[in-house]
């Protein structure tokens, strides 16, 4: 999900707020995904501290494909070089506030500490294989955002999942299921699928995925989502509920049958 | 109007093998940089303007039969994609002008059909 530290994310997204939110929804992970920064990311871990909540570090960069991929961490330090790679990538451009949104860095409490003058909402100059083999080499996870959107979605800007880059998953938005995913994008094939809110609002902060895992970490994440080791991610419900059944659905890969000898 | 009489007029760098494009005749044209539109609505045998470089525009335009892909404001692919492209018969061309200044050329020279 995005802090007030993406232009399109509403003021009330400040660590506190996040943490609270996310906690009276019964949610224990989240992950911070701020467009092509994160210099909010340690606020927001800070503040849940002590409570129930995880927070996976990361960021939703844009590639110069105009892709948006989610690329998740277990550490500050695989963030911070991740963000400088991010960062002599991106074009020096100043952010228009008024015409993109204010971009607060703030602290634990939601206290502003600065403005980021430079243009988040920018394409690096990075392609999509090359960020995706960057954030697999600092040991992070590469899932592009948003499939199915009609903008800054790899289906919609590139026609199909390219083969060979090293995604861990592909996310969907909560407007269709992972059915539906595998029936209208069949290139997908066995690539595992996640579903979040995305959300850039309280009121969007949703916890559709359970998943069974033995600690919040990208390792683990990465077994649940290939259903191994007795790890497991099912979407729990529709968030949406008008536009398909609120049936459980597995995000992992379908079961291929077993070769015949 | 000729892929050959275009390549000229409009002074394109042909990436892929260069060949005789003088028999290949050009009726219409598209121009989007987003793949899935393209997919959906640029005609077989036509021509495709976008400044996208990514490797999946061969297999797009292989899938459509496309006569010719002119990627503008020199959004040079990288050679594995040009490989590609001349693999699967695709004619790859770089241009430094932009799409609209392509189209409008292209508009022109009488190809004016989508």
């Amino acid at each position: 999900m995005h802090t007030v530290l993406s232009p399109c994310a509403a003021v009330e997204m400040i660590p506190p707020l996040i943490v609270r939110t996310a906690l009276e929804r019964g949610i224990n992970l989240l992950a911070i995904t701020d467009h092509n920064a994160s210099a909010n990311v340690e606020a927001v871990m800070r503040a849940a501290q002590g409570s129930a909540l995880s927070v996976l570090p990361g960021m939703e960069v844009q590639t110069r494909e105009e892709v948006h991929m989610l690329c998740l961490f277990d550490t500050l330090e695989q963030l911070a070089d991740w963000q400088r790679q991010v960062d002599a990538h991106l074009p020096d451009l100043e952010n228009n506030a008024e015409l993109f949104g204010e971009q607060f860095v703030v602290d634990e409490v939601g206290e502003f500490v600065r403005r980021e003058t430079r243009l988040l909402l920018a394409s690096t100059r990075m392609t999509l294989e090359e960020a995706a083999v960057r954030v697999n080499a600092l040991g992070g996870l590469a899932i592009p955002a948003h499939i199915d959107r009609k903008a800054f979605s790899l289906i919609t800007n590139l026609g199909f999942v390219p083969e060979g880059i090293p995604f861990a998953a592909l996310e969907i938005t909560r407007h269709i299921t992972p059915t539906q995913a595998r029936q209208r994008f069949p290139q997908i094939g066995d690539i595992p699928l996640i579903q979040s809110g995305d959300a850039h609002r309280l009121d969007e902060i949703t916890g559709p995925m359970v998943l069974t895992m033995e600690a919040p970490t990208t390792a683990e994440l990465r077994l649940a989502l290939a259903n191994r080791a007795g790890r497991s991610a099912v979407l729990l419900r529709r968030v949406d509920r008008s536009e398909a059944g609120d049936d459980i659905s597995t995000l992992a890969p379908p079961v291929s049958e077993p070769e015949s000898l | 109007m000729t892929l050959q009489e275009i390549v000229a007029q409009l002074n394109l760098t042909c990436l892929t093998k260069p060949r005789d494009f003088s028999a290949v005749e050009i009726r219409s044209g598209y121009a989007s940089d987003l793949l899935s539109c393209v997919m959906a609505g640029a005609r077989h045998h036509g021509i495709w303007v976008t400044l996208q470089s990514h490797s999946n525009i061969v297999a797009v335009a292989a899938l459509l039969e496309l006569s010719a892909v002119i990627i503008t404001e020199n959004a040079r692919p990288d050679q594995e994609t040009i490989e590609k492209a001349d693999e699967e018969g695709v004619n790859l061309f770089l241009t430094d002008k932009t799409t609209f200044w392509v189209v409008g050329k292209l508009w022109e020279m009488g190809v004016r059909d989508r």
